[in-house]
């Protein structure tokens, strides 16, 4: 007799019917699975060894002189170092250079040859040190040095693994921007550096036939002496005609990589230049005088040449360029610009960057909507950037699946990214010789031995200068990480003290409780001190760690006793974990990752300048409280006059610079003076639904600070911001224009007792039907009547929210629905076209009317930031770029004010 | 408004009411609510003209002369070539075929011009005139033109110079309209000279000969304008208006249109002689073939040229001089002036004929026939029996200049032009929206989908 749980179970196995699947369940890429741990471990206090405090950047050189040494980080502060040793690591990370590259006489050629080479990617970990690391190698030249090469490193050191790991093609694609700019102006100062040379070498050659003449003449036959000088000049012609060839190498290097519109490398190729060093005749007479008027006009630097010894001292108290000499200005600064950008795209913990990754994969779909409230990237250049990937930069599939779960998720990620590897090298290999594919070729035989040796998929790779490094060739890779056989015992390599072993893969690492930390600390420094002091400010003391656990990474500073010194709090943070943690056995195993790119990685137009700490100088500017006066302030007694107004400069005191684009996280930081705004002015409703209409509001005051403040507060309410925040006009000083209106939607406006203030204010009067008006002076709002309920949901004065940074994000989903919805109604084709033929406009009139107002149940004023939404995504969706010559649409209505007062 | 943002010093009572009727910002009735700001002048743009449907033309002080597309606020082209302001601008389609438009231009450097607006081309060009031309006629029925500046030139289609008129004086033609049977009626200074047009077998024999001067006006003509085939219409300086028969030229109606002072009667009638006369120049005129209206001072002023008699007034209908008008057909009416406004207008039946309350609202107004009535006395009862009211149903606010001219585009919108260098289009918004809508169906279509 079958029982009836078996026939259940039958029926379900056999599936009648479709099984439910409910539409409300996330899908599998973005559900976060529970932490595993138990006991009071919490996901943000594992395991850190790291001696340093925050993810840096450390660049280093192999000096021929002294060995490896670091030589910057970024960023530049004790503090984040910590007592780690840059020193020790910098050996590490040098000594595993697979650049094959050199300059030298290649059989067959005269002349020594520059190799081009590319530069080598590597993933590089020290579980002692508890540093995980990025290194790309590259190699620089350097008329000077040995070889001519200097090599050199950048490394992204950084105390969770997987954040490398998983981050690994994002932080290839980024420093291989700061490499190529790099080695750009490494070029054009190498080739200046040739010159220069080569004028030397020219003044040299002719004193020395001078010379040689006179002994022939002075004594008739050749003397040793004669003969000496002979030798000479002969050798200095030939290193004359080395070092043009060099130039012309260096000169012709490809620049297809530099065709960037965002950079100005028409100084790195000119033409005409190397035309010159081809057509240069050998001077046989150099006007001895130091008249060099045809060596000097070509170029129009006064460079006087100088006589070149025979021998010249290769010594080892000679002065090796610094990194900075060795690169054109420009160039030099673009890189660092590039790298601080660097530090800050990966700042951060690991799921914080994933989701934010997701999240800019999702708001790139949305692109018909995704202008009107999001932060504005540039998404062609995202495209770009995919197609340097070949195709697979983040797609939904190399998503992490489980970001914080064990060992299935890592894999995966982890081959998925190998897969792409695969798929980024094979359609450039045709087209670079780059002789790498030997290496590559090579390695598979050495692994099956390794395999059978060590039943792990790895192999011992000696090969190459760093003795005993391990090296996972990326060809074999994807055995190895499906392999599930973990070497967990240490892997005694060869000797030394730093074994660079071979982590066979992730999953080794993965959740193993030791060194998988999931690394709470770089991104609680995340926004460095001044976060801090934001939340300081209103933040309320929360008792336990668990509970912060929910919306930001950054929360978990909030743990830490509310007023600190920033060192101070970084530093018991650093206690807490070490005590939360039983101390992990330093089992010092080092992870080893190795590819060659053959990649010419584009230098990708960056048309915005990356300032350096863009966000710590505006944080700054935001709040500049000082420590004292933090204290003082709770969360609702604080007011916006509070905020000192000494900074006058418009650049210094704009919330939102001009030239830099808007991002999220100082929409973010607005939010918190949005909350103020919306706790103190009982109209903040009403000022909200003008923005949201397009309707300018205009924020009049005296006080250049407290308007500023006010339009910092309000930016999150601006519908289609523009990427540097075009739509706002913080600090305005004269009379405005209609035309203006269009562009600017939200306008802080000096109120002034001059001519210039009367006639600013005949224009707001003259146009106070096209906007409202909040005066900051008198606390007064003139604007239309709301009655609706969408903003009285997005603005309530009696919100239990009280951070800004969660404030914000419950204005932004808000907004989004908005715009979902605002989408759905400009996109709803019975909405806006007749049914049937017979059917009149009117009566679409009505049913659109219809839909807002019983199927939403919009008031009038809803409809209204609905269909002003719908007006903006239509001209965006038909926006042609031809149609550039069209003026801008005004829409307004003829709607009456009311006068708010508090 | 402006008192609370000033802060609130003056108390409210303070300043003196307007007398002007201002709408509030609520105005239902106004269908324009969307602009754009058409740049492109340098200086005063004081001419508009419509070339077609879509099309139309500005020209300003600046010398150039833009071709907008009024559906997409694009300039279309730039007509470049007079190095002064221009000073007439004229459609000229010639007989043949009426598609193809040229664009007549005059200036102050004395040259005339044609363009062809689809190209850009200067198509012909005349200069070193004279004098150079204040007005613009076209002929079309002839495939003729006339300028008309210190003296009046008849032109062809190829720039020949057909006719020529002998210096007038130095004030020239101000104005030029057609009149039936081949007469041409001109504004000069005073009088209006009447022409008529000899036309002979070959164009080149045509002749023009004076007939007639009409001297009944006062002071010098501001505006001139043919009601139908059977009348015209002047307007003078000092607030005449005659109405003339298109055939025998005779006066068929003379009104003088003065604003009284509004309460303190007596003192203000000595007043009234010494005052600016501009409060009563009668600087346009429009009409629909039935009735004419005036622009006089700040004011508008409706007249049946059918009935002989007023039909609406408002004496203050702006804050400054009226410097355009025009007549739509449903009653309604529309004005610009140099308070930088333009102002719609309805014609309505006043709802209790009598109330005195709502004549005083706007003011007390005088007008007198200077043949017949010489005292101001009204007669309420009569002038109010075919009286109808001037309501404001709409203001168009958004240049910071007189707005020196306006045209309809019929359903495309409305356009503005000033001395703020701007151009602007206002349109139906929810018009727009509804193209707009379509236009975003018909892509989607061509895109398959999003």
């Amino acid at each position: 007799m079958i029982g009836s749980p078996d026939l259940v179970a039958f029926t379900k196995d056999d599936g009648f019917g479709e099984a439910f699947v409910d539409p409300w369940v996330l899908p599998e890429e973005f559900s976060v699975p529970l932490c595993t741990h138990g006991g009071n471990v919490t996901p943000w206090s594992a395991t850190n060894l790291a001696k340093f405090t925050k993810d840096f950047i450390l660049i280093s050189e192999f000096s021929e002189q002294v060995g490896p040494q670091p030589l910057l980080t970024i960023p530049d502060d004790p503090r984040v170092i910590g007592t780690f040793d840059l020193n020790y690591f910098s050996l590490r990370i040098m000594s595993v250079d697979y650049q094959a590259s050199f300059v030298g006489h290649l059989p067959g050629c005269s002349y020594p040859k520059i190799n081009f080479v590319e530069d080598s990617k590597v993933v590089l970990g020290d579980s002692k040190e508890g540093a995980f690391a990025y290194v790309h190698h590259l190699t620089l030249y350097d008329l000077e040095a040995r070889g001519f090469v200097r090599p050199f490193c950048m490394a992204y050191i950084s105390a969770d693994e997987r954040k490398i790991m998983q981050q690994f093609q994002q932080l290839s694609l980024q420093f291989s921007k700061a490499s190529e700019l790099l080695k750009a102006g490494n070029r054009k100062a190498f080739a200046t550096e040739l010159e220069k040379k080569l004028k030397d070498l020219e003044y040299t050659m002719a004193v020395l036939h001078k010379e040689a003449e006179r002994h022939k003449r002075n004594n008739g036959c050749y003397s040793t002496q004669a003969i000496e000088k002979a030798n000479e000049l002969a050798n200095a012609e030939k290193s004359f005609h080395e070092h043009k060839d060099l130039l012309k190498q260096v000169k012709s290097f490809p620049n297809r990589k530099s065709k960037g519109p965002g950079f100005s490398t028409d100084s790195l190729d000119e033409p005409s230049d190397i035309a010159d060093v081809d057509h240069n005749p050998i001077p046989t007479e150099f006007n001895l005088d130091g008249e060099t008027e045809d060596g000097n006009s070509s170029h129009g630097l006064s460079y006087t040449p100088q006589l070149i010894k025979a021998k010249s001292a290769k010594c080892f108290d000679k002065r090796l360029k610094t990194l900075d000499e060795l690169c054109d200005v420009y160039f030099f600064h673009q890189t660092m610009d590039q790298l601080h950008a660097i530090e800050n795209i990966f700042r951060g913990d690991l799921s914080y960057i994933y989701t934010s990754q997701i999240e800019q994969v999702l708001l790139k779909k949305q692109k018909i909507t995704n202008f009107l409230f999001e932060e504005v990237t540039d998404w062609d250049e995202e495209e770009a950037v995919k197609q340097i990937c070949g195709g697979t930069h983040i797609s939904e599939s190399s998503l992490p699946c489980s970001i914080l779960s064990g060992e299935p998720g890592i894999q995966e990620t982890f081959i998925s990214c190998e897969e792409t590897l695969h798929i980024k090298i094979e359609p450039e290999t045709g087209e670079e010789e780059i002789p790498e594919t030997e290496c590559r070729e090579s390695s598979p035989c050495d692994t099956t031995q390794e395999n059978s040796d060590e039943s792990t998929y790895t192999e011992i790779k000696d090969n190459l200068s760093s003795g005993e490094s391990v090296e996972v060739n990326e060809a074999e890779g994807h055995h190895t990480f499906q392999e599930p056989t973990v070497n967990s015992e240490s892997f005694s390599s060869a000797s030394n003290t730093k074994d660079l072993r071979e982590g066979t893969g992730p999953m080794e690492h993965s959740m193993a409780t030791d060194n998988a930390t999931s690394f709470p600390n770089a991104s609680d420094e995340d926004d460095g001190s001044v976060e801090t002091c934001e939340d300081v400010v209103h933040a309320q003391v929360l008792p336990t760690i668990g509970q912060k656990a929910d919306v930001h990474h950054r929360s978990v500073h909030e743990a830490s006793p509310v007023i600190q010194q920033d060192t101070a709090s970084c530093g018991q943070q650093e206690d807490m974990t070490d005590e939360a943690v039983p101390q992990a056995s330093p089992r010092s195993s080092t992870f080893f990752f190795h590819r060659d790119s053959k990649q010419p990685l584009d230098l990708v137009p960056e048309d915005r300048t990356f300032s350096r700490e863009p966000d710590a100088s505006l944080l700054l500017r935001d709040l500049d409280l000082d420590g004292s006066t933090r204290k003082n302030l709770d969360d609702t007694s604080d007011n916006i006059s509070c905020v000192s107004t000494s900074t006058t400069s418009e650049r210094e005191m704009s919330p939102f610079p001009r030239d830099s684009p808007v991002t999220v996280k100082q929409k973010r930081r607005a939010g918190q003076s949005a909350l103020k705004f919306i706790r103190q002015y009982p109209f903040a409703q009403q000022a909200i639904y003008s923005l949201l209409r397009g309707r300018t509001l205009v924020v009049l005051g005296v006080d250049e600070g407290t308007v500023r403040k006010l339009v910092n507060a309000l930016t999150i309410f601006v519908p289609n911001l523009g990427k540097y925040g075009e739509r706002v006009h913080p600090w305005l000083s004269c009379s405005f224009q209609l035309a203006d209106l269009h562009n600017w939607k939200l306008v802080g406006l000096h109120r002034m007792a001059s001519p210039t203030g009367s006639g600013m204010l005949h224009s707001l009067n003259r146009y106070s039907r096209y906007i409202s008006i909040l005066d900051t002076d008198n606390k007064t709002l003139r604007c239309p009547l709301y009655r609706g309920s969408v903003v009285t949901h997005m603005a309530d004065h009696r919100t239990q929210i009280k951070r800004g940074g969660t404030y914000y994000m419950h204005v932004q989903s808000m907004l989004t629905e908005l715009t979902s919805k605002a989408f759905l109604y400009t996109f709803c084709h019975h909405l806006h076209l007749p049914i049937s033929p017979t059917e009149g406009l009117d009566a679409v009139a009505l049913r659109r009317r219809d839909f807002l107002h019983h199927q939403w149940g919009y008031s009038e004023e809803d409809c209204r930031i609905v269909e002003f939404l719908s007006e903006l995504i239509k001209n965006a969706y038909l926006q042609r770029p031809d149609q550039q010559t069209c003026p801008p649409v005004f829409c307004f209505n003829f709607i009456s004010s009311l006068l708010y007062k508090i | 408004m402006l008192r609370w943002i000033l802060g609130g010093r003056e108390a409210p009572g303070a300043v003196e009411k307007s007398p002007v009727m201002v709408i509030g910002e609520e105005q239902p009735k106004n269908v324009f609510t969307e602009l754009q700001v058409l740049k492109g002048h340098y200086d005063i743009v004081r001419f508009l003209v419509q070339i077609d449907d879509l099309r139309f033309a500005s020209g300003g002080d600046d010398g150039l002369v833009l071709v907008w597309n009024i559906q997409t606020g694009e300039c279309l082209q730039e007509l470049r070539g007079h190095t002064q302001q221009i000073t007439a601008v004229a459609v000229y389609s010639g007989p043949t075929d009426g598609t193809h438009v040229h664009l007549l231009t005059a200036s102050s450097d004395r040259a005339l011009s044609m363009w062809d607006p689809d190209t850009g081309n200067r198509v012909k060009t005349v200069s070193d005139l004279l004098s150079s031309a204040k007005c613009l006629l076209v002929l079309h029925h002839l495939d003729l033109w006339i300028s008309g500046g210190n003296e009046m030139c008849m032109w062809d289609r190829n720039f020949s110079l057909l006719w020529r008129t002998d210096h007038h004086s130095d004030a020239g033609i101000s104005a030029m309209i057609e009149l039936p049977k081949n007469c041409i009626a001109a504004a000069v200074d005073k009088e209006i000279v009447i022409y008529r047009l000899n036309i002979a077998s070959s164009e080149e024999d045509t002749t023009v000969s004076e007939i007639c001067r009409l001297t009944d006006h006062q002071d010098s003509i501001r505006a001139l304008i043919s009601v139908s085939d059977q009348l015209f219409v002047s307007g003078s300086h000092v607030g005449e208006l005659i109405v003339w028969d298109s055939l025998n030229w005779s006066v068929q109606a003379s009104e003088r249109i003065l604003w009284g002072e509004p309460r303190p009667a007596p003192q203000a009638e000595i007043k009234l002689g010494a005052q600016k006369q501009s409060e009563m120049s009668v600087r346009h005129l429009a009409s629909d073939g039935e009735l004419i209206v005036a622009a006089v001072g700040s004011g508008l002023y409706v007249y049946n040229v059918m009935r002989k008699s007023v039909v609406a007034y408002r004496k203050t209908a702006h804050d400054s001089n009226v410097l355009h008008t025009l007549l739509l057909p449903d009653g309604q009416l529309m004005s610009c002036s140099e308070d930088g406004s333009v102002r719609m207008w309805e014609l309505q039946d006043l709802p209790l004929p009598a109330e005195p309350a709502s004549a005083g609202f706007f003011g007390m107004w005088t007008f007198g026939r200077s043949s017949k009535q010489t005292n101001q006395t009204m007669k309420k009862a009569q002038e109010i029996l075919g009286l109808r009211m001037l309501e404001l149903t709409g203001d168009l606010i958004g240049h910071s200049g007189a707005v020196q001219m306006f045209i309809s585009m019929g359903e495309r919108g409305l356009v503005t032009c000033s001395t703020d260098h701007l151009v602007i289009a206002w349109k139906n918004g929810k018009r727009e929206s509804q193209l707009r809508s379509f236009d975003l169906f018909c892509k989607l279509e061509q895109n398959g989908g999003l």
